[in-house]
């Protein structure tokens, strides 16, 4: 039989060579839900923000960029959550290279991620209470004689940057950890046989692996910090500095029943978002993506 | 500091021993090799060879003993300090690197003025025949061209000890022999010391000069090819370098260097290794020398299987024991044979201690 006769593969088979089978279906639940909670939600929204009240296409964003009680926010924003995820993702560098050596990392961890099983409504109760003029952390300083007043930690920026950071520490560090303990040890006793120092190590073998996921790693902590709420409400102060872009949605949605100005607050969010994501991605762009791993084997 | 370790004489190991918790990873190693020997650690998976090779890189800290350069005490040195290449059993190529830059990082961690490092770097990838490759990745290299890269950024730096760790386990066959002979002519233009870590008694022998048997975290025996091959000290010894035949016997009678054992009614005569102190001793021979006889062990083939210039098969024996030959010609299953081999190529290791 020569080969023009020879019958065309079936029509799964050849689906099947481009991926497609019936394991393929499985994917349909979860692209169902994705479509019904996410995809219909956005577009909803932003068709909702393109009808505001006064009848124009695009009066909800000229009123936002126009009023600065509005465009603000974003500012506001920016200065809490750019600090607090820089911070946290700096904090958890070393840290993360003190734990990867431990034996018993499982205590740690949970002890780490229990802040993120309480939410944040909780550890806002509780800062509210420790951090207070009558809390222990106050009275303790006091009592050293480090502060003759209580210091203010709470009801301003600190409170709520304080308290991003006991939310979003665990999150960047358990992150950063399992992409350091990625790279192949093997790689910084290569190092170290030839002649680099810890520091060295650190800097031209360790760093550059590490960079695309601290990449990563800021964006997800950054949408955390950047969508801020309850904390913002309940240990900031919300009329003032810590008027974040969430507050300025909520008033519009549920004090002014403008859902229209609410949901083209949102689209800004997700525009500022993703903004910050594409220009972190762009950078880690500049760096080695493939895997941390020093050969075959 | 640096130039008297470029010009040193002696690598000594002292007693050398590493602990993991309870477990005695390595006992007790001491031996001490020449500047331009090329001296191979061999012994089965969990033998303590690799740790050993991790201690004398700095890699690991030791538990016991020293390690001395002539009169340098090196193991109190971190693995920075030191200055010897490593070559790894997975390359341990910096992914993010190119092959320049992996061959370079010794150079530029030393400071090596940039024109210097250039010329040296260019010098190392000539030997390593990796000219066209330079400026790839890793990752875009075949096995072999990953180990020739992690050969040349060990050897570029110049290191009075170059240490591979089973650096071979990771190619297919053919590249094997090939890399095995460019390492081995790498070495003699070095001039250094090379310490080589494997589980392959072949490699071994083409590649050293001395070979260290280790098993169980302790030195089994240290000696040359030849020495380990015809004059293995054990029967631990003997095992590894080939001699599949372990036939349990009595001594029935000694006769000049020969020693003569009843093996279930037939004799079998041997050279004994060390002093035989029971009656009971272990005959070992290579399946090599096991051949169809007109008088020996009277056995029953079990397989036979073609492998080129002649057939090698397995036998059930007097009182069970399980024979390897060689035959000129192929045997059935079920067949009856009588075996034999050359006395001058049995050796016969005392059987209690074994």
């Amino acid at each position: 039989m020569s080969v023009g006769d020879t019958p065309p593969p079936p029509l799964r088979l050849r689906l099947a060579s481009h991926g497609l089978d019936a394991v393929t279906l499985l994917v349909l639940p979860a692209a169902a839900l994705l479509v019904a909670l996410f995809v219909y939600p956005f577009f909803y929204g932003l068709w909702l923000s393109l009808h505001p009240k006064d009848g124009s296409i695009f009066g909800n964003y000229v009123k936002f960029f126009s009023d600065p009680f509005l465009y603000e926010t974003i500012g506001k924003t920016l200065w809490l959550a750019v600090p607090v995820t820089v911070l946290n993702l700096v904090a958890a560098i070393p840290i993360a290279f003190r734990v990867r050596r431990m034996r018993n990392q499982r205590l740690l961890t949970t002890i780490l991620v229990l802040p993120i099983t309480l939410g944040t409504v909780l550890v806002a109760e509780g800062m509210l209470n420790y951090f207070g003029p009558q809390g222990w952390f106050n009275r303790t300083v006091m009592t050293l004689g480090l502060s003759a007043t209580p210091l203010k930690l709470v009801h301003n920026y600190t409170g709520v940057f304080l308290s991003l950071v006991i939310t979003g520490f665990p999150f960047t560090f358990l992150l950063v950890l399992s992409y350091l303990t990625g790279i192949d040890p093997v790689l910084e006793q290569a190092a170290s046989t030839l002649g680099a120092k810890a520091s060295s190590r650190f800097r031209h073998i360790l760093l550059p692996l590490l960079v695309p996921g601290l990449g990563v790693t800021f964006c997800l902590g950054f949408v955390q910090a950047f969508s801020v709420f309850p904390s913002a409400v309940l240990l900031g102060a919300p009329a003032g500095p810590t008027r974040v872009i969430s507050i300025a949605a909520y008033e519009a949605a549920f004090e002014q029943y403008d859902y229209s100005l609410a949901s083209a607050i949102a689209m800004v969010m997700a525009a500022v978002l993703l903004a910050v994501i594409v220009a972190v991605m762009s950078l880690r762009g500049l760096f080695y993506r493939g895997p941390a791993s020093g050969g075959k084997g | 500091m640096a130039t008297s370790l470029q010009t040193f004489k002696t690598l000594r190991l002292d007693h050398l021993g590493r602990d993991f918790g309870r477990l005695n990873a390595l006992k007790d190693l001491t031996f001490s090799v020449e500047r331009g020997e090329f001296v191979a650690l061999l012994g089965p998976s969990g033998c303590g060879k690799s740790t050993a090779l991790n201690c004398i890189a700095g890699l690991l800290p030791t538990t016991r003993g020293s390690i001395w350069l002539d009169d340098t005490r090196i193991d109190t040195l971190g693995a920075e300090d030191r200055g010897f290449g490593m070559v790894f059993q997975n390359y341990a190529l910096f992914p993010h690197m190119s092959v320049r830059d992996n061959i370079g990082f010794g150079l530029r961690m030393r400071g090596v003025p940039r024109s210097e490092a250039k010329t040296r770097i260019d010098a190392a990838v000539a030997t390593v025949r990796l000219e066209q490759q330079v400026d790839k990745l890793p990752g875009q290299l075949s096995g072999g061209q990953q180990q020739r890269v992690a050969i040349a950024r060990a050897i570029v730096i110049e290191p009075p000890l170059v240490l591979m760790d089973e650096p071979l386990s990771n190619l297919d066959a053919k590249l094997r022999l090939e890399m095995r002979q460019e390492i081995r002519r790498i070495h003699a233009g070095l001039g250094s010391i090379t310490l080589y870590v494997t589980h392959d008694q072949d490699e071994a022998m083409s590649l050293a000069d001395r070979i260290v048997v280790m098993r169980d975290g302790e030195v089994r025996q240290i000696g040359t090819p030849e020495d380990l091959y015809l004059r293995p000290a054990t029967l631990d010894v003997a095992d590894f370098m080939g001699f599949r035949n372990r036939i349990p016997g009595r001594i029935t009678g000694r006769a000049g260097d020969t020693v003569t054992l009843d093996v279930g009614g037939t004799s079998l005569s041997g050279l004994p290794r060390a002093a035989l102190a029971g009656t009971s001793a272990i005959a070992a021979i290579r399946p090599d020398d096991l051949q169809a006889a007109p008088s020996g062990l009277a056995a029953t083939v079990e397989v036979c299987e073609y492998r080129g210039h002649n057939f090698f098969g397995s036998a059930r024996g007097p009182g069970g024991v399980e024979l390897f030959f060689r035959s000129g010609h192929r045997l059935k299953t079920g067949e009856p044979v009588t075996l034999a081999a050359d006395p001058s190529r049995v050796l016969v290791f005392d059987g209690e201690t074994a």
